[in-house]
């Protein structure tokens, strides 16, 4: 299993990809909607992206818990286990 | 309040065409007499009765970043960066607000003639083939037709109103006809108006060969859109788009903006004959060309030049020159007309905005890009055929038309006036 580093590296590349803010700034305590400026279009196309990197499913109920890059880091973790 | 004297001028051209990615390189073709026409390269060509089209000159993913254009459809891509160039050619900068113009009096009207059909098309694969959770979130606001206009509006922080015109062939000029309704109507005193298509894709491909609406022709590709030539056997399906800036000419002096030409006027009609046939008769042509006239104010003999929607079919084509003549009587002989398609393809939703665009350069420089590939003038077309070399327009009668049909019967006939 990815360490949670592994995990927010691999994240910070799809974040990059859809919205084009730079990999560093995707850091755990980030929030995605006030400080990364996700919406929720772009929200889906991450969670989608990420299921499909980690082989993980990420129910629609749960992306609105993922408020931070921590909280889907963990979810991915947990998921994953 | 109603405006209905308003007086309306271009002040600023976008484009991105398959003979250039910019107004200045399209214009410059054009007069060149150079084809944009190509032997497609893609995979799925192999398989296609037609092999040839008109893929814009330069490729949006080299103009727009790239996370941007993965948002976008191809056709809204298109829109956007003709937009864009025709915003900065009027003059302004950054959104409306910081451009100085009202966000309130500031309108889109941007066509389409078929919407976002590649991004439908993609995603149904990725449906069919690996399960609904591909099928991305982006799908529905790249797709529809009204994205283009949307996205402009959303660029420029324009708020008087985005709309979108769907009359096949002719929307992009209903675009610019609704555009002077707007700012005469006093509902904006600017409008970003044209419109574009992206559809150089197996299924369009297919489904226009089978209607019998392209060119069989398999040689030489820059020889086979021949508007006017008795050798001719369809159209060339190109791509890309055209946006115009239009402003109230008030609007335009009080900011002393740069004026290229007067939108005189708009004439429209349906054919109510066939849903994809041109009338032989050209009766809605006549219609909608008087119609312009009309609300233009101007005589026949006021008429200096026709930018034809010609696109190559053998009905088409003599359809129009029929209702030219039919309007313009004797003074036909003395009417230089072009058909750009000849060289750019049919640019379906975008090929009013293109054509109008090229209309106005006309004017403004006084020069009438020629036609190619007239080779031997068919007998039916009594028409001033501008060939081989560009035209000048002397300083006589100041108006010219630009006319564009579209499938179902649509006519829009556009009145422009030499300022």
């Amino acid at each position: 299993m990815a360490s949670t580093e592994e995990i927010r590296t691999g994240l910070a590349e799809i974040v990059n990809e859809i919205t084009g803010v730079p990999a560093d700034d995707v850091q755990l305590d980030k929030s995605f909607t006030d400080d990364l400026d996700i919406d929720s279009l772009s929200m889906v196309e991450v969670v989608v992206a990420a299921e499909e990197k980690f082989g993980v499913k990420i129910p629609d109920e749960e992306v609105k818990n993922l408020a931070t890059v921590g909280d889907a880091v963990s979810y991915i973790e947990k998921a994953g286990s | 309040m109603p405006h209905p004297q308003a007086r309306v001028v271009v002040t600023g051209l976008g484009a991105t065409t398959p003979v250039g990615g910019d107004v200045a390189t399209t214009w410059d073709s054009l007069l060149a007499g150079q084809s944009g026409v190509r032997t497609l390269t893609q995979e799925w060509v192999a398989d296609m009765p037609v092999r040839i089209g008109a893929p814009a000159a330069v490729d949006p993913s080299e103009v727009l970043p790239r996370v941007e254009a993965r948002k976008l459809d191809r056709s809204a891509q298109f829109a956007m960066i003709a937009a864009r160039q025709a915003w900065a050619d009027a003059g302004f900068e950054g959104d409306a607000e910081e451009a100085g113009v009202d966000p309130d009096r500031l309108g889109v009207v941007c066509a389409s003639g078929i919407g976002g059909l590649t991004t439908l098309l993609s995603n149904y694969d990725h449906l069919r083939d690996t399960g609904p959770r591909k099928v991305s979130p982006l799908a529905i606001p790249m797709l529809m037709p009204n994205s283009p206009a949307a996205n402009v509006s959303l660029d420029l922080r324009a708020r008087a109103g985005a709309h979108t015109p769907v009359s096949a062939c002719s929307s992009s000029s209903e675009a610019i006809a609704n555009a002077l309704d707007m700012i005469r109507l006093g509902r904006a005193d600017v409008v970003v108006a044209g419109g574009s298509e992206a559809v150089i894709s197996p299924l369009p491909v297919a489904a226009f060969a089978n209607m019998m609406a392209l060119s069989k022709r398999d040689d030489d590709p820059t020889l086979v859109s021949r508007p006017f030539d008795k050798n001719r056997d369809g159209f060339v399906l190109g791509e890309g788009g055209a946006l115009l800036v239009l402003e109230s000419a008030e609007h335009a002096e009080a900011r002393g903006a740069r004026i290229y030409a007067e939108v005189a006027g708009a004439g429209m009609s349906a054919d109510a004959h066939h849903i994809a046939q041109s009338d032989p008769g050209g009766q809605g042509i006549i219609a909608a060309t008087r119609k312009a006239l009309a609300d233009a104010t101007m005589d026949i003999t006021d008429v200096s030049h026709v930018n034809c929607h010609a696109t190559s079919t053998p009905v088409g084509d003599i359809a129009e020159s029929v209702a030219l003549n039919a309007v313009f009587g004797e003074h036909t002989g003395s009417l230089p007309v072009t058909a750009t398609k000849s060289m750019i393809g049919h640019l379906l939703g975008g090929a009013g905005a293109v054509a109008a665009l090229t209309t106005i350069l006309s004017l403004h420089n006084r020069l009438v890009p020629p036609t190619i590939n007239v080779d031997d003038l068919d007998e039916e077309i009594d028409l001033d055929v501008v060939r081989a070399e560009p035209r000048k327009l002397d300083d006589g009668p100041p108006g010219a038309l630009t006319n564009a049909f579209g499938f179902g019967g649509h006519n829009v006939v556009l009145a422009f006036r030499r300022t």
